[in-house]
């Protein structure tokens, strides 16, 4: 057992786990934050994406204790108050989601990717970028649309502030 | 996942002399491999010693001619370096394809290498490239350094502390993933260098890992281009056979890979 | 949001939660003092159990018991039941072995559960229930459905000799025999319908708490019916009376048929909370999930087609073998009889059909019903024959399949359905048309000058929904009726309750029922609830699967709403002083017909709850329920196109394009119905191409988890075309026929004809793997140098 501490979506938060505690765990059950879920054991299915530091990582593929320290982002995190996150607005207008579990780390991921491409996401980017992503409800179809939806919108808000 | 202790290092040589005090420890590098194992009970140490938050272990830089990559270096910042991206592309994309971004995030290349997973890529651009492992006691040519599958040169509490590869004048790599797991099937790395000298090698078929495929580089020293190994097949019986791919398909696959290394390098 | 009626694209309502991170899945859920439930296994496939040592489990840290077979079956556990009676040919029932929920005695397949750990946390339990020493005299293994049928072959149930479920039958033999004596033409064709792992993305998960004082259980668990999986616990398991068992099914997180099921893990979980008078709570690994999920399809069949000189089909002859498992499940006797070979006529005018089905034990993880449920296996065995012998008569497989369509309606096939209505030359044309049919041969010859061999493939499939007829499926067999129960209620301002017994875990019910009542009385969807998924809440009902939930579902709340608006409009009429008969519904009010006096519908709702000036006799109040049976199945139909490149070197296999042509009848949110489609087609594909379910010889599960079992990923497929046609369904009150699964349904024969076309060769197994496309291709071209 150790206490391990880290900024969870803004707030310092702290708590004693086993040593062998994953990441996923510490956030749902030391935390309560239970959006992020846990879909395989063999660290594929990325139901479990959150981002540690600004990037996209699989929290069932982590200790708890190797995020100590680290600032961590989840589902929970991600809107501005009431105002969603244009992700997260695009999923629930394009039909991204059906049964919703595979749905937060599918959204984590789909920031991530657009974080990094920004507008140049095409179809096929998009496709191969959820390599690390499995849904079993909504065949991908409505989900590459939301994230191209997504990243084109973020696209012009930036053109717009600029 | 059985219970551990977990260390936190800040040092090469603090993780050394935690190791030395550990009853049946491991390095935790990023863990993208290890903690899967972990989960599936299928390892059991007593100890991780974590190497994530080592400074001399990170970085990218050239020197004489060669890259040279720390070992704690993520496989999404070795696609993502202009210097590498410059340097050794092939390097670069082979980094970039590796797992899906999620584990490019925390995945490192000493701990890919350490590994020398069959089915993983870098080694075939460690051996094809002729990379130097630098560890905490030594440096390892890639010839010396694997050993078979799961098996390195590696002593027991030496830490792989960076690798540095020669710059070629050419490099590409191509792989065909798995359908289920995406590692690779078989993929294939092919350098060219100043010299003339060609070399070639592939991982995820062989039955001992990574291997070297001296009928493709005398070929491609001769004639560089993809017509030069389309007819050069590896012996099927050296390769691995499972569900997903027999030794005949895979020792196709090399070959193929081969060809599309060679065209898009 | 304003008025969303029947055909509005309207968004979700349950969408906030989920992308917020707000969903309540049953692992999200805690209790105070809440233990651990992990269960030990059985590493072998087929061995007897000579004894348990727990001593060393019970020593570990935070273990509350170890409980076993021996003590559920001392407690008066009731064994695993199977709800479907099949009689064989020769009249007998079939032959089912007891399936306990900790196995005692003998373990039938690798994953069975013998015994089972409580402990404070989920590690601790986990780590005990290593440490419990199961000793096993391992048996002989069977895994192959065919070879379990063989003399000699090992023994499962001493109830079942030779491994023999059922031999049952369905047509008439002799007329079918005659058709193929006169046949112009036979084709013939072994096929195998791979076995399939389904996979919702959450694993199934129990949290069960007894309350020791009230003698009362409740649990929470991943169930896609609620009221059944408390009906069988009951009735059958024992484990408490009806009204002292809650089933809370929360949200879900998928289904495709494998939560439809009571298994032993929930079941224990309960038993276990009593014994042990805490909470105990269960999370199924993914690992587990494969070993103990039932699995679906896994039907080897010889099937002949007969045709006379103009390539009418007039005969149609199978044979097949359908694996069960190592027990049956729930459903598992019904999916390869009644949802399976009464399709067997497809689209076509079909005279004769027979077929004879086959149940066998293997030492297998139990199968049972996944998304299509026996209608793949039928519509993947007509469409790989009609393209077959379409190829081998020189004709278009398209030509071919028109001049077989069923045209008239009500049409009754020779295997017990009745096809109420149907276009089927519509969905057709419309596919032909999208995929632009005309110019593949032009698309073939461009991708051959780029070295990819390109194949395009039809389907045309139909399939039986609205699940079902209750007299019906009791004539046939079934243990229990399937109508659905609803219950309107409307709150005295005017909102709206619903509650019903389907069970939505993706489908988007609490959106598309809600469309339903704004469309009906003119509110808004958000001022409508839809309730479900809690027995405490809800009225007794079966609960979602066979794509039910519109056709039979949502009848029930329009006979409801029915019950409704007949007492509101005596309401408004007795306020306004009208004849009823004079009074409409419309936009939300309630008008005499050609006068401007109206009420709006809240205050007919108000009036009905203060009770001061009713029509003389009536009781206060505006809530009525309903109970809908529908008179037959529905039949949705459509034509699916799929066109491939194969990369020759690698086999690999590319979906070009696919486009999807599908009759659901009436729909009420064509976004949610999109949305079920490119799922459905998903799945189908990846049992196309990808999903390979593989046991080695000793039993052993080799593709036991995502690194082995090939789930389709965001790559894999392609964005899909959508259209639809539409025939009203004349079953049911708002002419639906249901989407659910027909993208699972169609989508296979359709890549599979689309590969054996780009290779110009006659098989191809499923998956459809890059190593065995190209294994076909090299044989190919050896058997062509060899000419």
């Amino acid at each position: 057992m150790a206490k391990v501490s880290m900024t969870v979506n803004g707030k310092k938060v702290s708590a004693d786990v086993e040593d062998r505690t994953l990441l996923v765990h510490y956030l749902r059950e030391a935390q309560g934050l239970t959006g992020t879920h846990v879909g395989c054991d063999t660290s594929q299915c990325g139901a479990c994406v959150v981002h540690v530091n600004g990037k996209a990582v699989k929290s069932c593929t982590m200790l708890a204790a190797q995020a100590g320290g680290a600032t961590v982002t989840t589902i929970e995190g991600l809107a501005n108050g009431a105002d969603l996150h244009p992700v997260q607005a695009a999923f629930r207008e394009h039909h991204g989601l059906q049964c919703g579990f595979c749905t937060p780390g599918m959204i984590m991921a789909a920031v991530d990717m657009i974080e990094r491409h920004g507008a140049n996401l095409d179809e096929a980017t998009i496709r191969h970028e959820l390599e690390g992503n499995i849904c079993r409800c909504t065949g991908y179809h409505n989900i590459v649309k939301a994230i191209k939806a997504a990243a084109d919108q973020m696209a012009s808000m930036r053109t717009a502030a600029e | 996942m059985y219970e551990t202790n977990y260390h936190r290092a800040g040092s090469v040589s603090e993780a050394a002399s935690l190791m030395a005090k550990a009853d049946d420890g491991k390095f935790l590098a990023g863990g993208q491999t290890l903690i899967p194992t972990m989960k599936q009970r299928l390892a059991a140490p007593s100890d991780l010693i974590d190497l994530g938050q080592i400074a001399e272990l990170q970085g990218i830089t050239e020197a004489g001619g060669s890259l040279r990559i720390g070992a704690g270096t993520k496989h999404a910042d070795v696609a993502g370096s202009a210097l590498v991206q410059r340097l050794i592309p092939g390097l670069a994309k082979l980094a970039g394809g590796i797992g899906d971004p999620h584990v490019r995030h925390m995945g490192t290349i000493g701990g890919s290498v350490a590994n020398n997973d069959p089915a993983a890529d870098y080694p075939s651009a460690v051996m094809a490239l002729g990379a130097t492992v630098h560890t905490s006691s030594r440096d390892i040519a890639a010839e010396d350094y694997f050993t078979g599958m799961f098996d390195t040169a590696l002593e027991e509490n030496e830490i792989i502390t960076a690798i540095s590869f020669p710059v070629p004048e050419k490099s590409a790599y191509a792989k065909y993933p798995n359908p289920a797991s995406r590692y690779a099937m078989a993929g294939v790395f092919v350098a060219r260098f100043k010299d003339g000298s060609v070399r070639v090698a592939a991982t995820g078929a062989g039955q001992n890992g990574v291997f070297r495929i001296p009928a493709m580089e005398a070929a491609l020293s001769a004639n560089w281009s993809a017509d030069a190994v389309a007819s050069i097949n590896v012996q099927a019986d050296d390769m691995l056979s499972d569900i997903h791919g027999s030794a005949d398909y895979r020792a196709n696959l090399v070959t193929v890979m081969a060809k599309r290394a060679v065209a898009a390098a | 949001m304003g008025v969303q009626g029947i055909g509005a694209r309207a968004l979700r309502k349950e969408d906030k939660r989920f992308i917020t991170g707000k969903g309540r899945y049953t692992d999200d859920m805690t209790a105070a003092r809440m233990t651990f439930a992990a269960f030990v296994r059985s590493p072998h496939a087929h061995a007897r159990i000579t004894g348990i040592d727990a001593s060393a489990a019970l020593e570990m840290p935070g273990v509350e018991a170890v409980l076993t077979g021996e003590q559920l079956v001392g407690d008066g556990v009731g064994n695993l039941i199977c709800g479907w009676m099949i009689h064989s040919r020769d009249g007998t029932p079939m032959k089912m072995g007891a399936w306990r929920a900790l196995e005692p005695e003998i373990v039938r397949y690798a994953g069975q559960a013998v015994a089972v750990v409580i402990a404070e946390t989920q590690g601790q339990a986990r780590d005990a229930a290593e440490a419990v020493v199961v000793s096993y005299e391992e048996l002989p293994v069977i895994v192959d459905p065919a070879a379990a049928l063989q003399p000699g072959a090992p023994q499962l149930h001493p109830e079942a000799p030779g491994n023999l479920i059922y031999d049952w039958v369905i047509g008439d033999e002799a007329a079918t025999n005659a058709a193929f004596a006169k046949a112009a033409h036979v084709t013939r064709l072994d096929i195998t319908n791979n076995r399939l792992v389904p996979n919702p993305m959450e694993p199934r998960a129990a949290l069960a708490d007894y309350d020791a004082a009230e003698e009362h259980f409740t649990l929470h668990t991943t169930s896609q019916n609620p009221h059944v999986a408390r009906l069988v616990l009951s009735a059958f398991y024992n484990i408490a009376p009806e009204h002292k068992l809650r089933v809370i099914a929360p949200d879900v997180g998928g289904g495709f048929g494998s939560k439809i099921y009571i298994y032993p893990e929930e079941m224990v979980c309960l038993w276990a909370s009593k014994r042990v008078g805490r909470p105990v709570k269960w999370v199924s690994d993914r690992t587990e999930a494969f070993l103990t999920d039932a699995h679906g399809r896994d039907h080897r069949s010889e099937a002949e087609l007969a045709l006379d000189a103009n390539h009418k089909i007039i005969g149609f002859r199978v044979n097949t073998i359908a694996n069960i498992g190592a027990y049956m499940s729930l459903f598992s006797s019904s999916v390869p009889t009644y949802l399976y070979a009464t399709l067997l006529s497809g689209q076509y005018d079909i005279p004769a059909i027979f077929c004879n089905v086959k149940a066998v034990y293997t030492n297998t993880t139990p199968v049972d019903a996944y998304r299509g449920a026996g209608r793949p296996e039928a519509t993947y065995l007509v469409e790989r024959m009609m393209e077959t012998a379409a190829r081998e008569v020189g004709l278009d497989p398209a030509e071919f399949r028109r001049r077989n369509f069923i045209r008239a309606f009500p049409h009754q096939t020779p295997v017990i359905m009745c096809y109420d209505a149907g276009d089927y030359d519509a969905t057709l044309d419309a596919a032909l048309k999208a995929v632009d049919y005309a110019g593949f041969p032009a698309r073939k010859a461009e991708a051959a000058r780029r070295g990819k061999l390109r194949g395009i493939g039809l389907s045309c499939y139909i399939e039986a929904c609205g699940i079902a007829p209750s007299a019906a499926v009791g004539s046939l067999g079934a243990g229990v009726g399937l109508w659905e129960s609803a219950e309107v209620r409307v709150n005295p301002v005017g909102t709206i309750e619903v509650l019903t017994g389907s069970h939505s875990h993706g489908q988007g019910h609490e959106t598309t029922f809600a469309q339903l009542i704004s469309d009906r009385f003119g509110v808004d969807t958000d001022s409508v609830s839809i309730v479900h998924g809690d027995t405490d809440k809800v009225q007794f009902g079966m609960g979602t699967y066979g794509s039910r939930s519109g056709a039979v579902g949502m009848s029930a709340i329009v006979k409801a709403l029915d019950k409704v608006e007949a007492k509101a409009k005596k309401i408004a009429a007795h306020l306004m002083e009208a004849a009823e008969g004079d009074i409409v519904f419309e936009g939300g009010q309630l008008k005499v017909a050609g006068t401007d006096k109206a009420l709006p519908f809240f205050q007919v709702a108000l009036a009905a709850y203060t009770a001061h000036n009713l029509p003389a006799g009536m009781e206060p109040g505006l809530k009525e329920g309903a109970f809908y049976d529908p008179s037959n199945f529905t039949f949705p139909a459509g034509t699916y196109v799929c066109e491939v490149e194969i990369d020759p070197e690698t086999g690999k296999t590319q979906i070009i394009n696919f486009v999807a042509a599908d009759d659901f009848g009436k729909i009420i949110n064509p976004m949610i119905v999109e949305g079920q489609v490119h799922g459905g087609l998903t799945q189908g594909i990846g049992q196309a191409l990808l999903e390979n379910t593989a046991y080695d010889e000793g039993g052993q599960l080799i593709t036991g988890s995502f690194m082995d079992y090939a789930m389709p990923r965001a790559d894999d497929v392609p964005s899909y075309t959508l259209m639809t046609t539409e025939t009203i369904c004349p079953g049911n009150p708002l002419g639906m026929k249901g989407c659910g699964e027909a993208g699972a349904i169609g989508s296979p024969p359709a890549v599979i004809n689309a590969i054996t076309d780009a290779l110009g060769i006659r098989e191809m197994a499923m998956p459809a793997t890059p190593e065995r496309v190209w294994k076909a291709i090299q044989d190919s071209r050896r058997a062509m140098a060899a000419e």
